[in-house]
């Protein structure tokens, strides 16, 4: 550099290697606009808050600050509130993650968020070089943290019954021969973010069976679990072992995001290094978080307002699913899912979701392009419709400008013929530049 | 000071903005900052500000019709008129009346979309690339920071270079891509003519000064001033200066150009409401030139506002 020259940056030669490739990105700059009133966003991953009963939640926290406000504002333990360990574990019985399959208040560990649940077993886990098995596409979010800790991301494809398991063979015995270490499995087999489909029952002994065989561990993240609107799910993954399932679930979908509350259950040795590495990483959760949870869970009608919740958006995807099949044009392409918050569709062929963005913001309407979703930057094709957020006459509405936009990009393709891909010109391969911002993921 | 907006640009728009802002506050100016949305004209007309910044980016920003509403409202505002705005900002507008003003820019064809569907694509690309030659240069014939530009050194990459640039404009410029060092020349009138600040050279550290390279901070290294020699850098200046005057321009304009080996300038094009972000070109040549950026904002602010 000349004397003249400057970087504004002067710190370019001093970050750790893994911070390379984050760099500004034309993706998340066009979703700047996504959140305007004008625009109809399909793109949010946001659960729809103003169904809470936002007074008496409101009173709740008024009570607990006035009443138990020098224990609530205090710092506290490591591993979270033994009193919301409890109510963890006893909402996880529900779904059968009880005693008898070794569930224990103590081997619950409060995070912020499901999110900080993943960094610790990224933590715990991965060295740089290993590679993490996950379905593909998978959540953004869960691709942010794998990459920050330098592992390889090997895609396992789905059907609408969920994770392939032969795929899944196939693509350990593929790693295993190019001698590399897999880690584990990430997957989210229930509602799956950002697919849409659920792993059945009869694969999800499949899927175990291989991982135990392949001395695999299994990471289930569970935060819709209980958003479904078509009777109950299958039981989670964990419920079926004792062993080798690590289980992560949230607050974030059935009750409030805003409070950054999530657990991992893990088995009892891995629970020590787990308390260990988030004091090493943020002392303690919130404690004040972890007490609106514990009262809300203790005094309102929390499963009341799960089944609201529930309601709320099977009308929404209902919608959804009903104005996709009236608007978008043929070769058009959709999951159908039981619960959860988003559906999965995919382009006709020869479109790129991730190159249609900015008529799509012209159109005012917004989505996640399934590049975010794919570790190597495929899944162009593809792309993420959340159905919580929006009303139902939004949906439609956005449904309604999606058409167009994919009209117009069906026109500019047979007027220009297979032009091959698009990123190839148009974008040079930085790592995370295709991911959407925290409120879309 | 308006930023925000619904074009691609929000973001830049929001960053300008709050630059823009603070640099004002510095210096003592009231300022306060709204969105051109439904509600800016209410507050416009409940509380007239003496004068506006536009520090809006793209469409709302540059094509002239939001200053043809504040003109309608009476609100004086920094920079052109409706009218000269809105030739810059159409970038085939402003490179015709570059040519006839005898300032270098490179040569070029401008197509709509249904040009191609009507004429057949193949033939017409084939025409472009006979006539242009390779490589070429692919973008929106509207817009700015870089959004739906290509460089095209394969006549095979021309066809998605065209589909990429389409998702932003209906139409599309294609012009001969000219190698040389990227130069931006930023203009100012402080009330005594119109004058340049000292040129900025662009080396984004890619090759291309694609969106990442002129936002991420690292990532491009600019010289100010530019590693010109003095007879070329004489060249420059006088050739922004001539560009933004032939443009009709008023009070700040930024000018990208290209300098080839030679010495030979070309403008690229010209920007009415240049980015203020912490990575963007004016206010570093406005540091360079040995002002403060608050002090100018303020000084084209009570311009404008002595303009009426």
């Amino acid at each position: 550099m000349s004397e003249t020259g400057t970087t504004l940056d002067d710190y370019t030669d001093r970050y750790a290697q893994r911070m390379i490739g984050m760099t500004a990105s034309e993706i998340r700059a066009l979703f700047a606009v996504a959140n305007r009133p004008e625009v109809v966003s399909l793109a949010g991953g946001m659960p729809y808050i103003a169904a809470l009963p936002l007074d008496a939640v409101g009173e709740v926290i008024g009570d607990l600050v006035a009443k138990q406000g020098t224990s609530a504002l205090q710092y506290g333990l490591g591993q979270g509130m033994p009193e919301l360990r409890e109510q963890i574990c006893a909402m996880m019985a529900d779904v059968g993650i009880d005693a008898s399959v070794g569930a224990s208040p103590d081997d619950v560990v409060v995070t912020i968020g499901g999110q900080q649940a993943l960094d610790l077993i990224a933590r715990l886990f991965l060295d740089p070089g290993d590679v993490v098995l996950a379905e593909g596409p998978t959540y953004v979010g869960a691709l942010g943290v794998f990459q920050a800790a330098q592992a390889q991301v090997v895609h396992v494809p789905m059907d609408h019954d969920g994770l392939i398991p032969a795929a899944l063979e196939a693509a350990i015995e593929e790693q295993r021969r190019l001698g590399r270490r897999v880690k584990f499995l990430y997957t989210i087999p229930t509602y799956q973010n950002p697919a849409g489909v659920t792993l059945s029952e009869e694969r999800r002994e499949q899927v175990l069976d291989i991982c135990e065989r392949a001395g695999l561990l299994v990471i289930e993240d569970d935060p819709y679990g209980r958003l479904g609107f078509e009777g109950e799910a299958p039981r989670p993954l964990r419920a079926r072992r004792r062993d080798g399932v690590f289980y992560l679930s949230t607050f974030s979908k059935t009750f409030a995001p805003g409070l950054r509350v999530g657990w991992i259950l893990a088995p009892h040795a891995v629970r020590d290094k787990l308390v260990i590495a988030t004091e090493a990483n943020i002392l303690c959760p919130s404690n004040f978080a972890q007490s609106v949870v514990s009262t809300y869970l203790s005094t309102m009608p929390w499963r009341q307002q799960l089944k609201t919740y529930q309601q709320i958006y099977a009308e929404r995807r209902d919608t959804l699913l009903t104005a996709l099949s009236d608007l978008m044009p043929e070769g058009t392409t959709w999951t159908r899912p039981a619960g959860g918050l988003f559906v999965w569709a995919t382009l006709p062929a020869g479109l790129n979701s991730k190159a249609m963005v900015p008529r799509a913001i012209a159109a005012r309407v917004a989505y996640v392009p399934g590049t975010g979703f794919y570790a190597d930057g495929t899944g162009q094709q593809h792309l993420r419709l959340n159905f919580s957020f929006p009303p139902p006459e939004r949906i439609r509405e956005g449904v309604r400008r999606l058409a167009g936009v994919v009209e117009q990009e069906l026109a500019t393709r047979a007027v220009f013929g297979d032009t091959g891909p698009l990123d190839a010109v148009t974008d040079l391969p930085r790592p995370g530049a295709h991911a959407p911002g925290p409120d879309l993921a | 000071m308006l930023a925000g907006g619904l074009s691609y640009e929000r973001d830049v728009s929001l960053r300008s903005g709050r630059r823009v802002l603070d640099a004002l506050r510095a210096v003592g100016v009231e300022a306060e900052m709204l969105d051109a949305d439904v509600a800016l004209l209410p507050a416009l007309k409940s509380d007239p500000p003496d004068a506006v910044f536009i520090a809006l980016h793209g469409s709302t920003g540059e094509d002239g019709s939001l200053r043809g509403v504040l003109d309608l409202c009476g609100v004086p505002y920094v920079g052109p008129d409706a009218r000269s705005a809105r030739l810059a900002w159409d970038k085939p507008s402003a490179k015709a009346v570059l040519v006839e003003c005898g300032i270098p820019t490179p040569e070029w064809v401008a197509l709509p979309h249904d040009r191609f569907s009507e004429l057949g694509a193949v033939a017409v690309l084939e025409r472009i690339v006979d006539r242009l030659g390779l490589p070429l240069m692919v973008k929106p014939a509207q817009g700015g920071s870089g959004l739906g530009a290509a460089v095209v050194r394969d006549a095979s990459a021309l066809p998605a270079a065209m589909v990429g640039c389409f998702a932003y404009d209906q139409t599309a410029l294609v012009e001969r891509y000219v190698e040389g060092v990227d130069v931006a020349v930023s203009v100012l009138d402080l009330g005594e003519g119109p004058f340049t600040l000292p040129p900025v050279e662009i080396v984004p550290s890619n090759g291309v000064y694609d969106y990442a390279a002129r936002y991420t901070a690292g990532l491009t290294t600019w010289h100010t001033p530019a590693r010109l020699s003095a007879e070329t850098s004489a060249e420059v200046v006088k050739t922004a200066l001539a560009a933004h005057q032939a443009l009709g321009l008023r009070d700040m304009s930024r000018v990208d150009l290209i300098v080839a080996p030679s010495g030979e300038c070309t403008v690229l094009e010209v920007n009415v409401s240049p980015g203020m972000t912490e990575t963007s070109l004016l206010p570093m040549a406005v540091q360079a030139g040995g002002l403060d950026l608050g002090d100018v904002i303020a000084r084209l602010v009570m311009q404008a506002a002595e303009r009426g």
